[in-house]
C-alpha cells in the first residue's frame, strides 16, 4: 500500500529533484561569471527526466532481502545526477568564460518559477490524498 | 548535492566578489601613493579567481574562489613635477600604475555580481522555506 503512495508521488519526485539539481548548476554558473576560462553547464531537462522515468538513469535498484514469506519486499532506486552539458556561449569573452550573466539570470528566474509550480502540484496530491484517506 | 550547496556556491561567490572589491579598493586609496614602505610607488594588484569544486563532489561545478592576487605589471606613471622631493634628475615622478577608470569599472563590475549572488541566496532560501512547508 506505502507502495502505491510512494509510486503516486514518482513523477513529481523526479521532477523536483532535477529542477533542484539544475538550480544548483545554474547557481554555480552565477557565481562563476568572472571566472577566466570557467564554461557554463547545464542540464537538458526534458532529456533527464525521461532518462529518470524510464529507469535507465540512476544506479541499479537496492532490494530488500526477505527471509520469510510473510516479509514485504521493497525496493529503493537512487538516482544519479543528471548529465551536465556545455552552453554554447552567444557572445565569445576574451578570458575563455562562456557565462552570459542575461541567459543564466533567466533560466535561473525560469527554473525557480517551475519549481514553485512543482511544489504546488505535489502539495494539491498530498492534499487530494489526504482527503481521500478521511474516515 | 543539495539546496545547501545553493548557499555553499553562492557565498563563496559573495567572499570572492567582496575581496576584488577590497582590492580595487586599495587601488583606488593608493592611486597616488608615490612611495610605500620599500620606498617604491605602490603596484596595482588584481585577483584572479578559479573554480572550487564542491568538497566530495566528482562535478566539475562549485563556487569560486581567489586562488591568488597578481600584482599588475604595467609600467608605472610618470609624471613631470621638479619641485616634488621623490623626483628623479629629470624632475619625473614615478607614480603607482592604478588606472582609475579601469578600477572603477571594476568596483561596479563586482558589485553587479555580488547583487547577482544576494539574488540567487534569496531565491534559495524563499525555495527552501516553501519546500519545509511542503504538505501543509
Amino acid at each position: 500500500m506505502t507502495d502505491r503512495i510512494a509510486e503516486d508521488l514518482r513523477f513529481y519526485q523526479a521532477a523536483i529533484q532535477l529542477r533542484q539539481q539544475r538550480q544548483e548548476v545554474l547557481a554555480a554558473n552565477i557565481a562563476n561569471a568572472d571566472t577566466p576560462g570557467y564554461k557554463a553547464r547545464d542540464i537538458d531537462f526534458a532529456a533527464s527526466l525521461r532518462e529518470v522515468l524510464d529507469g535507465n538513469a540512476g544506479l541499479p535498484p537496492l532490494v530488500l532481502q526477505t527471509t520469510s514469506a510473510r516479509h514485504i519486499s521493497m525496493q529503493a532506486s537512487a538516482p544519479r545526477s543528471a548529465e551536465l552539458a556545455y552552453r554554447q556561449p552567444y557572445q565569445r569573452s576574451l578570458d575563455g568564460n562562456t557565462v552570459e550573466m542575461e541567459a543564466e539570470r533567466m533560466q535561473f528566474a525560469d527554473n525557480t518559477q517551475r519549481y514553485q509550480a512543482d511544489l504546488t502540484l505535489i502539495s494539491q496530491r498530498i492534499k487530494t490524498m489526504m482527503a481521500a484517506l478521511q474516515p | 548535492m543539495s539546496t545547501f550547496s545553493i548557499f555553499q556556491i553562492a557565498g563563496s561567490a559573495l567572499m570572492a566578489q567582496s575581496q576584488r572589491m577590497n582590492v580595487s579598493a586599495s587601488n583606488l586609496a593608493n592611486s597616488e601613493s608615490a612611495a610605500g614602505p620599500d620606498g617604491q610607488p605602490y603596484r596595482a594588484r588584481e585577483v584572479v579567481f578559479e573554480v572550487a569544486p564542491l568538497p566530495g563532489s566528482s562535478e566539475p561545478v562549485g563556487g569560486v574562489r581567489v586562488a591568488r592576487v597578481i600584482e599588475n605589471q604595467a609600467p608605472n606613471r610618470l609624471m613631470y613635477d621638479p619641485s616634488h622631493p621623490l623626483a628623479d634628475e629629470g624632475g619625473y615622478v614615478s607614480l603607482p600604475n592604478v588606472d582609475v577608470v579601469a578600477e572603477t569599472v571594476n568596483m561596479i563590475s563586482a558589485s553587479r555580481s555580488y547583487q547577482a549572488n544576494v539574488e540567487v541566496i534569496n531565491t534559495a532560501k524563499s525555495l527552501m522555506a516553501r519546500t519545509l512547508t511542503l504538505g501543509q
